[in-house]
């Protein structure tokens, strides 16, 4: 965990203030409605369907137990008792007062939280991988470059009035659990032949109206040159990127229509042009290096006798193990996964008792750290083995140690009409009636790995281009119908998902759900997940299956 | 006539007279000091600076502002549009003139130009204001002030965070 100073401190009580003036201007009509929006939009402050929806940054989905327990707090006075967390690793709160909302960024601000730059055609809350600093597979912490990041974009002068919303994530391993080809920048860390540190640059990728898997355009941009070459893209985008159609605005427009080619030697005679002035000094990035909290992990053996005799004993915690557990750099250690999908709940929903039960959890066995996942579950990242057993009984005791992680009732779903204005259809009901339809908890783990994303318009943020099944709620003559696509990734196997075939009305979809995986498990050959099969056979098995049944 | 906003070398606003007289494309031209378009500078530029009036140069968003470069040395006020408060081109624009391309003279935000963005064109090195919101120089100074730390180098030189920590 990133310890602010007092400069990141007097920077997120400033703006705190500023807010809260500008709330006083539109409360005492000095402001319409119309012009407040640009302001409050630059505070993560949404007018949805209801009441106001407040997004709060989580940057890089990492929080400690304090602040996990505010959110608890602004959870249980502010709104109805929980809390939303979202695929861009922040938390959303959809029953906000306008009057209170200057109140909750003075609390958040108390606990080094922010809203900045939760929405609003700027860079957006970076995110990263939410096993850093714990999982043995990452080159180096990319949380110290998201934070660097988080920096560098705060009310940046240039890069605050962009053609569109600008999304980055960072990954420091080969399994990609950012999306990185679906960002607006992905950026993964690599190692050059001399050892020397630096990142691939994924540029264009995106979900929405048009889908892409972004194209490499540098291989290796040395680690300490990041910040110029941020910039170079940036200002290319903000010169060239389109502003006439918020459809086409997305940087994914402009370097599709450019060419990746055309695209990287334009940043590249941009980034010449800067030249290292443009970076931030290696003496700023040991700063903040130093700036995390230190990790102690005890030297143990790489088996717990406590936790084998426990599982032995308790065929539910065995599940728990098999499915929610990773495996952590330090012997003795796990990366505990916290899946925020029971079944027949909303998909990352977690109520404030829930959040102070991680927040105790994380206190007492998880130094402190916890972590959002964009798949919008929660991660203790560092828990000795041998205390599995306890966080394992306070989870459940909480209604939190669903065994479902990656597996098909691990769904992620947008808000849908349910809350959003801009949904044609809903995507929570949808996903509870999939949930249940595989509660049972042996045929789900037979089926394995399965990423099901719902969302309730094209806008996608529930990403089902990338789900290894999407479903897609879209309006016809005002009755909810749901598209399917098969063989998306937004993994380090990125891919767009293929149309199944027509829309299914409502109830239907669950049911074609069942169909798709008696498919795949009639074709599945050794050790394949879904998409594998999928990739292997093509859509035909499949498709026939679902529309047979639909006739 | 508009109002203009004026930041002073010690960082402080206050109004200023405006000297220049904006001027349509298809506007007869009046005495005196000018702003016109680029293209209008382009065809009658060189007549209007022999006549030995003070010419300003408006800039689209559109347009690159690298093609104002070799006639920056003899260009009083480039004025920069912003015709939705949301187009930010205008300060990329702002950055080159200042960072890049060395320009010294009047850089003037003009068009939906609100109290909000004031922090961000100072940064970017604008200099002076057209406020479309009836804001004044208190105002502007409030919104430009807020702020007691900066992350980043930019046009008006002030400290970024990680310069003042080594200083801390």
């Amino acid at each position: 965990m990133y310890q602010y100073d007092s400069v990141d401190q007097e920077f997120v009580a400033d703006r705190s203030r500023e807010f809260r003036e500008q709330v006083a201007r539109r409360l005492s009509g000095e402001l319409s409605e119309d012009q407040f929006k640009a302001l409050r939009l630059m505070n993560g402050l949404y007018l949805q369907l209801h009441a106001y929806m407040l997004r709060i940054a989580i940057p890089y989905g990492s929080l400690n137990s304090r602040q996990m327990r505010r959110l608890a707090h602004i959870g249980r006075v502010y709104d109805r008792g929980y809390g939303h967390f979202t695929t861009r690793q922040n938390l959303q709160f959809h029953w906000i007062k306008l009057r209170d909302a200057p109140d909750i960024l003075d609390q958040l601000a108390e606990v080094d939280m922010h809203a900045i730059q939760t929405s609003g055609n700027c860079i957006r809350n970076v995110t990263s991988d939410p096993y850093a600093g714990a999982t043995a597979e990452e080159l180096d912490d990319p949380r110290v470059w998201s934070e660097a990041i988080r920096q560098w974009s705060s009310l940046h002068p240039e890069f605050s009035f962009l053609p569109r919303k600008f999304k980055i994530a960072i990954t420091a391993s080969a399994k990609d659990r950012t999306a990185a080809k679906v960002h607006d920048i992905g950026l993964m860390i690599r190692r050059g032949r001399d050892g020397q540190l630096g990142f691939e640059v994924i540029v264009g990728g995106g979900l929405g109206r048009t889908p892409y898997v972004g194209p490499t355009i540098t291989e290796f941009l040395p680690a300490n040159r990041l910040f110029s070459y941020l910039e170079a893209i940036l200002r290319v985008y903000n010169r060239h990127g389109r502003r006439d159609n918020i459809y086409k605005a997305r940087i994914k427009i402009l370097v599709a229509a450019l060419g990746a080619e055309e695209f990287a030697r334009q940043v590249a005679e941009e980034w010449a042009k800067i030249g290292p002035e443009g970076d931030l000094p290696d003496t700023e990035l040991a700063r903040i290096r130093g700036a995390f909290a230190k990790t102690a992990f005890e030297p143990l053996p790489a088996v717990s006798a406590i936790f084998e005799a426990a599982k032995a004993a308790d065929p539910a915690l065995a599940r728990f193990a098999r499915n929610n557990l990773r495996p952590h750099k330090k012997p003795g250690y796990a990366i505990v996964e916290v899946s925020l999908k029971a079944i027949g709940e909303t998909p990352g929903d977690a109520t404030s008792d829930q959040m102070d039960v991680i927040a105790d959890l994380a206190e007492r066995y998880g130094q402190d750290d916890i972590r959002v996942t964009h798949e919008q579950n929660l991660v203790l990242p560092h828990v000795r083995l041998d205390d599995v057993p306890a966080v394992f009984a306070g989870l459940q005791a909480a209604g939190l140690a669903s065994a479902n992680v990656n597996l098909i009732s691990d769904i992620i779903a947008c808000p849908g009409l349910d809350y959003c204005a801009l949904a044609n259809a809903r995507a929570i009901p949808v996903a509870q009636q999939i949930a249940q339809t595989f509660a049972d908890p042996d045929r789900a783990e037979a089926i394995g790995e399965l990423k099901i994303k719902i969302s309730g318009c094209i806008n996608a943020c529930g990403h089902h281009h990338v789900g290894h099944i999407g479903i897609l709620g879209v309006d016809k003559k005002g009755e909810e119908f749901y598209q399917l696509t098969l063989g998306g990734s937004g993994a380090e196997d990125a891919a767009v998902g293929k149309m199944l075939g027509p829309a299914l009305p409502y109830d239907k979809v669950a049911g074609a759900i069942d169909t798709l995986v008696e498919v795949y498990l009639r074709e599945r050959k050794d050790g394949e997940r879904f998409l594998d099969t999928y990739r292997r056979t093509g859509v035909e098995p499949f498709k026939e299956a679902v529309y047979a049944d639909a006739h | 006539m508009p109002t203009l906003i004026r930041r002073q070398d010690d960082d402080q606003f206050s109004l200023a007279e405006d000297s220049f007289t904006a001027v349509a494309d298809d506007a007869p031209l009046p005495p005196g000091d000018v702003i016109v378009s680029f293209t209008r500078f382009q065809a009658e530029g060189d007549r209007l600076l022999a006549e030995g009036r003070a010419v300003g140069v408006r800039l689209e968003p559109a347009e690159e502002v690298e093609a104002l470069a070799y006639d920056l040395p003899r260009i009083a006020v480039v004025a920069l549009a912003f015709p939705k408060y949301r187009d930010g081109r205008a300060y990329t624009a702002a950055h080159l003139l200042r960072q890049r391309l060395g320009y010294a003279g009047e850089v003037r935000a003009v068009g939906e130009v609100l109290r909000e963005q004031a922090g961000f064109m100072v940064r970017c090195g604008i200099d002076s204001f057209v406020p479309a919101d009836g804001a004044t120089p208190q105002d502007w100074a409030h919104a430009v002030h807020r702020h007691r730390h900066v992350y980043q180098r930019a046009a008006d030189l002030r400290v970024p965070a990680y310069v003042e920590r080594e200083g801390g």
